[in-house]
C-alpha cells in the first residue's frame, strides 16, 4: 500500500499525541538527566546548575571500567543463557496443544508479576545453607553436607536469568508459532534427524528474532539493580548499584546521572554494532 | 520385491479411522497418484509412507525391507509439501543443497549436483538468489528438485501443484511425467484434481472414507469403474437405476432397453454412462424417451440436457455431431451396451 507525504500541518495530527507522549516521559526525563550529570554538586546535599566535566572526569577510572565490564558481561550471560534456554522450551510448548500452552504461559506471566525483591529474597533462602536446595540433595545422597550457595556470581546469574526468563519466552513466542511447522518436517524427509533439524531449520530461521531478542534481554538485565546486592559479593555490583548508590545514598545526584548518562551511550553502542553486524551476515 | 508395499495399513486418530486396512503394491519406477475428496485419508496415508505419522497398524515395506517404524531421517526418500517448505534463510542453491550438506557429501559434489539439478529444472544460474525472489513455478520447480537432490528411493508429492494456477499446472503436470519417467523413480502424488492424476499416473488409487475403492490405470478407472462413488468421482457420468423384471428384460428407469444384461442373479443395479457415451436419436423403439430440457453450447463441446421419467441425463457431443434438437423436443436416448457400466446396488 502506497501513502502520501502529509501536505499540511493538520496531516501530522494523528502523530500529535504519542509525540506529546514521548516528550513528556521520554526526553523531558532524559534531557533532565544529561543537564544534571554536568551540573555541580552541593557538599552536603544538593546540586547547582553548571558545567564542569569532573562528574564525567571522575568516572574515567580502573575501578568503574572494571565495573562496567562486568555489567555488560554479566547482562551479556544472562541473556545468552535467556535465549538458549528459552529457544528449545518455547519451540516446544509451541508444538504443544492449546490448553497446555495457556497454562505454561499463565504461569510465565505470574512469574512476571513478582517484585525483583521477592524474586530476590526467595532465591536468597533457596541458596542457603540452613534452608536450602543443597539440603535435598542431601537427602538425596548427592552431597555429604548442606552448603550456602550464595552470595556467588551464579546465584546472581540464575537470579537474573529467573526473572528475564518469562519476558524471553514471551518475545519468543509470536515468531515460534508463525514459523511453518511443515520446515521441520521437510528437513526430516531431507534426511536430518529431529535435532539437527532443529539446528539446521528452526535457529536459522529465527535468527532475526532471536538477535532482537538477546538485545532485548541485555538491556532488561542491565538495569538489575537489587539482585546483584541480594545475592553477589560486592564485586558483583553492576553500575546499576553504583548508581542508586550514588543517587540515593551519597546524595550524589550528579555523578549518578554521569554514569546513567554514560551507560544509555555505551549500550547503544553495542546494540548499534550487534545490528550492524547482523545486516552483514545478512547481505553475505 | 522391489518397489513399495502396504499391508493391511491403518491410521486410527482417538475413535476416528482415518485410514482403514490399505493394502497397496507399487513396482519400482511406476507413478502413482493417491485420489480423493478431502478428507478421505490419502494425505494421512502419504505421511505414514513418509514417516511423518505412525500406522496404528499393519506394515509398510520398501524393497523388502520393513520400514514401518523407521524414523524419516533413515528412510531416504525426497518429498514435496503442499505449502514447498522451502528454507527461507537458505538460498536457491542452499536449499537444493540441503540433503547432501546433511549427509555431509564434499562440497564439489554438491556444488556439482546443484548445477545439474537446476539445468535439469531449467533455473541454471539462479543458485545463488534467495528463494523469496522466485515465482510460483520456480518455486516448485526448486522443491522438486531439493526433494530429488539424493536420487531417492521414494519421491512422494503432497498436493505439489495446488498453489500454481491453472495453466501452469497443467504445464507442471506434463514436466513432472516427463522427469518421473527420465528419472524412472518411483512417485506417489496426492491429489484431489482427476485431471492431474489421470494426466501423470500410471496408478490412480481412488480412496473415500479410508478406504480404497480401486486402483488401476487412468483409462480403466475411467472406462470401468469398481463403484458408483469411483464413477461419479472420476469425470462426470450418468447414473440409471436398471431392474431385471419377473420376464427376464432389462429396463432403465422404467423403460425397457435392449441388449443389457444385470448378469446372472442381479435384480437390480446401477448404470453408469459417460455423457459422451450417450447418443440423441429421434424417438422410437429400443430408446429411452425423454425431453430436452435445456442446451447448453459451449463452442467446443454441446452438452444436451433430457428428462427420462424425471431423472436427467447429460448427453455431450462435439460441434461436428451437433443434435438436431430444440428445447421442450421429445428425443430418444440410445444406451448402447458396450459403453454401459453395471455396478451393483
Amino acid at each position: 500500500m502506497r501513502r502520501e507525504t502529509p501536505q499540511r500541518l493538520a496531516d501530522y495530527g494523528p502523530l500529535f499525541f504519542p509525540a506529546m507522549m514521548l516528550v513528556v516521559f521520554f526526553v523531558v526525563p532524559f534531557a533532565t538527566m544529561i543537564a544534571v550529570s554536568f551540573f555541580q554538586r552541593q557538599q552536603g546535599g544538593f546540586y547547582v546548575p553548571a558545567f564542569e566535566l569532573s562528574n564525567y572526569q571522575r568516572f574515567i577510572s580502573l575501578f568503574f571500567a572494571n565495573v562496567l565490564g562486568f555489567s555488560l558481561m554479566l547482562a551479556i550471560a544472562v541473556a545468552i543463557c535467556c535465549v538458549v534456554l528459552a529457544i528449545p522450551f518455547t519451540y516446544l510448548l509451541t508444538r504443544m496443544a492449546r490448553k497446555v500452552q495457556i497454562i505454561w504461559l499463565v504461569a510465565l506471566l505470574s512469574v512476571l508479576s513478582l517484585s525483583e525483591v521477592i524474586i530476590g529474597f526467595a532465591w536468597s533462602t533457596l541458596f542457603s545453607r540452613t534452608a536450602g536446595i543443597t539440603n535435598l540433595l542431601v537427602m538425596a545422597g548427592l552431597m555429604s553436607e548442606a552448603k550456602a550457595l550464595l552470595p556467588s556470581f551464579g546465584a546472581v546469574l540464575t537470579g537474573m536469568v529467573y526473572q528475564a526468563f518469562p519476558y524471553t519466552v514471551l518475545v519468543l513466542y509470536p515468531a515460534l508459532v508463525r514459523l511453518d511447522p511443515t520446515l521441520t518436517e521437510a528437513a526430516r524427509t531431507l534426511g536430518a534427524s529431529p535435532i539437527k533439524a532443529f539446528f539446521t531449520v528452526v535457529v536459522p530461521a529465527l535468527r532475526n528474532t532471536i538477535t532482537a531478542t538477546l538485545i532485548m534481554v541485555f538491556i532488561f538485565a542491565l538495569g538489575s539493580y537489587l539482585l546483584p546486592q541480594l545475592l553477589g559479593r560486592p564485586q558483583h555490583w553492576t553500575l546499576s548499584v553504583l548508581i542508586t548508590d550514588q543517587a540515593i545514598y551519597q546524595s550524589n545526584m550528579p555523578f549518578a546521572a554521569a554514569m546513567a548518562v554514560f551507560l544509555v551511550l555505551v549500550t547503544l553502542g553495542l546494540v548499534a554494532l550487534t545490528v550492524m553486524a547482523g545486516r552483514k551476515g545478512e547481505a553475505a | 520385491m522391489s518397489g513399495l508395499a502396504l499391508n493391511n495399513v491403518t491410521k486410527e486418530f482417538g475413535t476416528f479411522t482415518a485410514v482403514n486396512n490399505v493394502d497397496l503394491t507399487v513396482p519400482h519406477g511406476t507413478f502413482v497418484c493417491m485420489l480423493g475428496p478431502s478428507g478421505c485419508g490419502k494425505t494421512t496415508l502419504l505421511r505414514m509412507i513418509a514417516g511423518l505419522d505412525l500406522p496404528t497398524g499393519g506394515a509398510i515395506r520398501l524393497d523388502g525391507d520393513d520400514i514401518t517404524r523407521v524414523p524419516t531421517h533413515k528412510r531416504n526418500l525426497g518429498m514435496v509439501f503442499q505449502s514447498l517448505a522451502l528454507f527461507p534463510h537458505l538460498t536457491v542453491g542452499e536449499n537444493i543443497a540441503y540433503p547432501l550438506r546433511i549427509r555431509s557429501a564434499p562440497k564439489e559434489d554438491q556444488k556439482k549436483r546443484v548445477d545439474e539439478l537446476l539445468s535439469m529444472i531449467h533455473l541454471a544460474g539462479y543458485a545463488d538468489r534467495p528463494v523469496s525472489k522466485l515465482s510460483g513455478g520456480q518455486r516448485q520447480r526448486v522443491a522438486i528438485a531439493r526433494a530429488l537432490s539424493i536420487s531417492p528411493k521414494l519421491f512422494l508429492l503432497d498436493e505439489p501443484l495446488s498453489a500454481l494456477d491453472a495453466k501452469l499446472r497443467e504445464a507442471m503436470q506434463v514436466e513432472l511425467r516427463q522427469l518421473q519417467q527420465k528419472l524412472g523413480i518411483t512417485t506417489i502424488v496426492v491429489t484431489h484434481d482427476q485431471r492431474e492424476a489421470m494426466t501423470m499416473a500410471d496408478t490412480v488409487v481412488v480412496m473415500n472414507r479410508g478406504e480404497i475403492r480401486q486402483a488401476a490405470s487412468p483409462i480403466e478407472i475411467y472406462r470401468r469403474p469398481a463403484d458408483t462413488f469411483v464413477a461419479d468421482f472420476i469425470g462426470s457420468t450418468n447414473l440409471l437405476e436398471a431392474e431385471t423384471d419377473s420376464a427376464g428384460r432389462v429396463t432403465v428407469l422404467g423403460q425397457p432397453v435392449a441388449g443389457i444384461s444385470l448378469g446372472p442373479n442381479i435384480s437390480k443395479a446401477t448404470l453408469s454412462v459417460r455423457p459422451e457415451d450417450v447418443h440423441l436419436t429421434a424417438p422410437g423403439d429400443g430408446a429411452l424417451s425423454g425431453t430436452v430440457t435445456f442446451v447448453r453450447d459451449l463452442g467446443g463441446t454441446i452438452e444436451t440436457f433430457v428428462d427420462v421419467a424425471g431423472r436427467q441425463i447429460i448427453a455431450v457431443s462435439t460441434p461436428r455431431a451437433r443434435p438436431d434438437v430444440s428445447v421442450g423436443q421429445p428425443v430418444g436416448v440410445v444406451l448402447l451396451p458396450d459403453v454401459c457400466v453395471v455396478l451393483a446396488k
